[in-house]
């Protein structure tokens, strides 16, 4: 467990009448497993479960406050996730969803994903309605706005876009107990929309900026994920996929976590026709879950790299 | 005279409260949570007029009361009821139907005898505020 939340003393239970035990409150909540889970589940992002930690942290002191009357401005629990793509950031937000409604500042813990098109009508009357709804579906729980830059068209002066901005906007500041919501997209791009809308920059508290996956965690995001659906890679295999993720990497439209399911997706696939023209006799179940290089070898990606040569070879350096 | 039909009719009006924590229950059974007003108070008017479509896929009251604090705001001055209908199977009806909102004033009604062939009466209910045309029959 991160250091913020256990530098909390251990003797803090037997404290005097009229204190507050931190500790315990942490444990009652159920805090400590949806971050248990999270540590398990999700490889690296170091810097974005401390900042998860440090925002149940505030919250936990900011309840404990309450009950001793101290004045608790309500806080401002709006989001902002930027980051490239397949960084995990639905997945987080799934999460956040979670902890807040353990935290007891969302009512439900429903998360709402939505998009440009679930916000903004095409024709002039049908953007309020359309963002009233989704508004109206996410209330008591987070709504999460994918790619939210695409709100704003500052090249079209018509566009509806700045109406269901407008709306957001109202609700993010009147309603905040009823949801938080949680815009993401890519880093630049987010920039360049919280400049054009100040009133958004203003009204979230928390920017948590999501690092690019290094090589060695995309190689465990892998694996989890083939363990997910009871495959696993050949030792060869795996040292052939760490040499995929590398070239890869360099290679453009890489999605972190996606690019990589996708290409466990195409290895399987492979990895099927391969089993299917064998005609050596019936398949034990370690032929149909193990992985072989050669499955990943047959990727364009090192195709299409000058150094392609290590295709040729059984163990690539 | 004090309009009294649907569920709670003899309590006291409901406070936004209690009205959160009853559309709260409907959303929680899974029944979907519709808002219609009139100005017909008679007790035979069924089909009220729906204010927007009923709310299926809300998991929250807040959005619901969002909806009725709208309603009021242009309807105010109307009877307006909330309802929870039950789409499962067996069932496919309301299941809770509340009045949540009433004109300050309620006339009431007049009972009318109407004296038909030999010694038969003929009675019939008539709300005084239905006199006036629709829309002015409140404000």
């Amino acid at each position: 467990m991160a250091a913020t939340l256990m530098a909390i003393p251990a003797d803090a239970a037997d404290a005097a009448p009229g204190a507050v035990d931190l500790r315990a409150d942490f444990e009652a909540s159920g805090l400590p497993e949806i971050f248990a889970q999270l540590d398990q589940e999700m490889v690296g992002l170091a810097p974005i479960k401390r900042r998860l930690r440090e925002i149940a942290a505030l919250l936990l002191v900011d309840r404990a406050r309450q009950r001793f009357g101290l004045a608790v401005g309500a806080p401002t629990l709006h989001m902002s996730f930027t980051g490239n793509p397949g960084t995990g950031k639905t997945t987080l937000a799934l999460k956040m969803a979670a902890i807040l409604h353990r935290l007891g500042y969302v009512r439900r813990g429903h998360l709402v994903t939505v998009t440009r098109d679930d916000l903004v009508g095409q024709y002039i009357g049908h953007t309020a309605p359309k963002t009233k709804e989704v508004l109206k579906r996410a209330a008591g729980g987070v709504l999460f706005i994918d790619e939210a830059y695409y709100l704003y068209r500052p090249e079209n002066e018509r566009d509806y876009g700045q109406e269901s901005i407008e709306i957001l906007l109202q609700v993010m500041e009147n309603q905040r107990d009823d949801l938080v919501v949680i815009l993401a997209g890519y880093a630049d791009r987010m920039d360049r929309f919280f400049q054009a809308n100040p009133g958004f920059r203003s009204r979230v508290a928390h920017h948590i900026d999501f690092p690019d996956y290094g090589e060695e965690e995309l190689l465990e995001i892998g694996e989890r994920q083939l363990e997910a659906m009871n495959y696993r890679l050949s030792p060869q295999a795996k040292a052939v996929f760490a040499q995929y993720i590398a070239l890869r990497r360099g290679q453009p439209h890489f999605a972190n976590g996606r690019s990589i399911r996708n290409a466990l997706d195409r290895a399987r696939l492979r990895q099927a026709s391969r089993l299917f023209q064998r005609d050596d006799g019936p398949l034990s179940v370690d032929d149909l879950t193990v992985i072989e290089a050669e499955d990943i070898l047959a990727s364009r990606v090192f195709a299409g790299t000058p150094d392609s040569q290590v295709a040729d070879k059984e163990a690539p350096s | 005279m004090r309009l009294t039909q649907g569920t709670f009719s003899f309590l006291p009006d409901l406070t936004d409260e209690q009205i959160t924590a009853q559309v709260q229950y409907c959303i929680d059974q899974g029944w979907a949570v519709n808002i219609e007003f009139t100005d017909d108070p008679h007790p035979r008017n069924t089909y009220w007029d729906m204010w927007g479509l009923p709310m299926f896929d809300i998991r929250d009251a807040a959005g619901v009361m969002g909806e009725l604090a709208s309603c009021r705001k242009i309807y105010g001055d109307r009877y307006i009821r909330i309802s929870g209908f039950d789409a499962s199977h067996g069932w496919e009806s309301v299941r809770l139907s509340f009045i949540v909102n009433r004109p300050a004033n309620e006339p009431g009604f007049a009972l009318e005898r109407q004296e038909s062939d030999g010694r038969r009466i003929l009675y019939s209910t008539r709300a005084y505020a239905a006199q006036l045309p629709e829309g002015e029959r409140y404000s």
